[in-house]
């Protein structure tokens, strides 16, 4: 789709955006250990937790681009008034951000795996996860930054908002790996909610976030 | 005689009503509160039987429960002007909500308060991840980012559109998180917090516990109307009425 | 290309900005072939009447009606019909030209082939400067690539807000010769600016927020 080129071309002439939430994440993901200890088992029992966290916060960091650019330069308010259906716009904005600070996550995601100690399912689980997860984060997290746009302290803001609406993901999204580790089995019914947390999201956030769009263009 | 439901919907007409019907509130939260304690403190059983049994400190609870309802009621009415606000697009829905929000976020804050102070000398700890005090804790989070919201941006109607929207979100989400936290293995949902039923707790325990969340919920109506007079003045300023209210006022 | 009939009407509009109310019970009708220049001192509401017609803004009271409709019910109907320039360019940074007014006409459904985007880049005085990013163009070029998409846009109503900021003489008499055309065409323009703009056709009316509309 138009935008969702429009957005990669667009990364691809700035790459440094692209680099920076994935460090973000990396060193974080490192941060742990330090300050945690670096004790095997404690280690491999926080793993699946703070690779969320991590995610999480990279996540959240890369949101504040989403709309900032375009609302900056007047490209945001004429997308409000072409014909093209908002939510589908946002949809590719969002599926643009997504493939550029997302997906890169869900691909590094297994060697930071490997510094907690964990086993080759649970980070095969942990990927499967992240990959379901962490559209439901974008998709969530565009309708803070579609409501904070344009805002002083709006990175922070936007932290506060959407942090409380990630919790569902993460619990389950960490459970799920804790869980492979006793019977892979027992995953299922993990992937199976972020599954549905993916469809729902796919289904409202779009539209939220094309309300907050209007809202904050006025 | 035809009753106009949007007579009162203008913030002038409004103002008056609010005026008169503050004190009432008042005078009830305080009749209600006191009768509450009263019978908190000298009706009820010095301790609390069953399972974990509980010293003089278990009174408490009717401080902890009354404000725990009230803050996800209040979250619901907070949530309810929003949208009210948003479908209608007037701007009294909005204050109102705005006028909510605090009282529900003091609320939310003396539940945790309490929680802590509760489970201290019962359970041994002063915060155990307990779904429900974590929820509330979420609660808690979402009221100050709808505070937050409201207060960073500069324009008015920005600002409630925005946090109208982002209150309707919450609501939304609220069951899907209290849902997640309550239950982060699917495999096995067992209860984890002994839920007790309401059939179960002695009568002048429940009264005294009713008794002090209607006290709660009269006071909220209270400060939310006096908060809302305050920001109607305020919004409102430019305009005729205004003068002449606030003249009024100077006179007396 | 001669635009059908066409008509935008407001009635009774009240819009406020913040918690200051702008303007009230605003009643105009505008009919095609006919230019309606919005005159008035800073801060008195143009701008934000411009952006109310558009939808982008949503007014306190009163209805803006294209066609007999409200532009709320219309929503995709109309905005195939309006393309706003506003004080903002609407163009990315990091894009040349090309690249903006191909996503911008495919963003508004029209079909435009290379040829026709380098034809309107050469008309609007840009040869040369077309496969450029635009950040490192001038103000007055970016606003010229900004003005190229009303050469490719088939829109009947124009809401312009300060066309004029920024652009050399040539390109003023450019732009008022765009314009004169597009209401020769049966289109119809709204604008804001200190500019007087000369027709050879059809009406030119005035609206000065604070006073009635006058027509002639």
């Amino acid at each position: 789709m138009c935008i969702v080129r429009r957005d990669i071309t667009l990364a691809m002439r700035r790459r440094t955006d692209i680099l920076t939430t994935l460090f973000f994440f990396i060193i974080v993901a490192s941060l742990f250990p330090l300050g945690v200890g670096s004790e095997k088992e404690i280690l491999r029992f926080l793993g699946p937790g703070v690779v969320w966290v991590a995610a999480l916060l990279a996540s959240m960091l890369a949101l504040e681009r989403l709309f900032a650019s375009d609302y900056a330069d007047g490209t945001l308010e004429q997308m409000l008034l072409t014909p093209q259906p908002l939510s589908v716009l946002v949809l590719g904005k969002v599926c643009a951000h997504w493939l550029l600070c997302g997906l890169p996550l869900v691909l590094i995601a297994p060697l930071i795996g490997l510094q907690y100690g964990l086993d080759g399912t649970a980070l095969a689980v942990m990927m499967a996860a992240l990959l379901i997860g962490t559209p439901v984060l974008s998709l969530v997290g565009a309708i803070g930054a579609a409501l904070t746009l344009g805002l002083r302290g709006g990175g922070i803001l936007l932290s506060l908002l959407v942090l409380p609406l990630y919790i569902p993901v993460l619990v389950y999204g960490a459970g799920a790996v804790t869980v492979s580790a006793i019977d892979l089995a027992d995953v299922q019914p993990f992937m199976a909610l972020l599954a549905a947390f993916l469809i729902l999201a796919l289904a409202f956030s779009p539209l939220a976030t094309a309300a907050a769009l209007r809202i904050s263009v006025e | 005689m035809k009753f106009n439901w949007f007579h009162f919907s203008s913030p002038a007409t409004f103002y008056g009503l609010a005026g008169r019907l503050t004190p009432w509130f008042f005078a009830l939260a305080l009749v209600s509160g006191v009768v509450a304690l009263y019978w908190g403190f000298f009706e009820t059983p010095e301790r609390l039987g069953g399972s974990n049994p509980q010293k003089e400190y278990y009174r408490i609870i009717f401080v902890h429960v009354g404000s725990a309802w009230l803050s996800m009621w209040l979250y619901l009415v907070l949530a309810a002007w929003s949208a009210l606000g948003l479908v209608f697009n007037t701007r009294l829905s909005y204050m109102m909500a705005v006028s909510v929000a605090p009282t529900g976020a003091i609320f939310t804050f003396l539940a945790l308060v309490t929680g802590a102070f509760w489970g201290r000398p019962s359970w041994g700890t002063w915060w155990d991840w307990d779904p429900r005090l974590t929820s509330e804790l979420i609660l808690f989070f979402l009221y100050v980012g709808y505070l937050a919201l409201h207060s960073a941006i500069d324009d008015a109607r920005r600002a409630d559109r925005a946090s109208a929207l982002l209150a309707i979100v919450g609501l939304v989400c609220v069951p899907i998180i209290y849902w997640s936290i309550n239950c982060p293995d699917p495999n096995q949902c067992a209860a984890l917090h002994q839920r007790s039923s309401m059939a179960e707790i002695e009568g002048n325990i429940l009264f005294a516990m009713l008794a002090l969340t209607f006290s709660f919920w009269m006071y909220s109506f209270g400060t939310s109307l006096l908060r809302v007079r305050s920001i109607i003045i305020e919004r409102e300023a430019g305009t005729s009425w205004v003068d002449d209210q606030l003249e009024l006022e100077a006179r007396r | 290309m001669q635009h059908a009939d066409a008509r935008l009407q407001v009635a009774a509009l009240e819009v406020q900005r913040g918690d200051r109310r702008l303007f009230s019970g605003l009643d105009f009708t505008l009919v095609s072939g006919e230019l309606l220049h919005v005159r008035g001192p800073n801060g008195c509401g143009k701008t934000t009447l411009l952006r109310a017609l558009c939808g982008l803004l949503l007014p306190q009271a009163g209805e803006v009606l294209w066609n007999g409709t409200s532009i709320r019910r219309l929503g995709e109907e109309f905005t195939r019909d309006v393309i706003f320039l506003g004080h903002l360019n609407g163009i990315k940074q990091e894009l040349n030209g090309i690249e903006n007014l191909r996503v911008a006409a495919t963003l508004d459904g029209d079909q435009v082939d290379d040829a026709a985007i380098w034809d309107a880049l050469k008309q609007i005085g840009l040869a040369g400067f077309e496969d450029l990013p635009t950040m490192v163009l001038s103000q007055g070029q970016k606003k010229r690539v900004a003005l190229a998409r009303l050469l490719l846009s088939g829109a009947k109503l124009w809401i312009l807000d300060e066309p004029f900021v920024a652009l050399d003489r040539r390109a003023v008499a450019l732009l008022e010769a765009l314009i004169v055309a597009q209401v020769g065409r049966g289109g119809l323009v709204v604008m804001t600016t200190h500019q007087e703009v000369a027709l050879t056709s059809g009406t030119i009316r005035t609206l000065d927020l604070g006073g009635p509309v006058r027509g002639g």
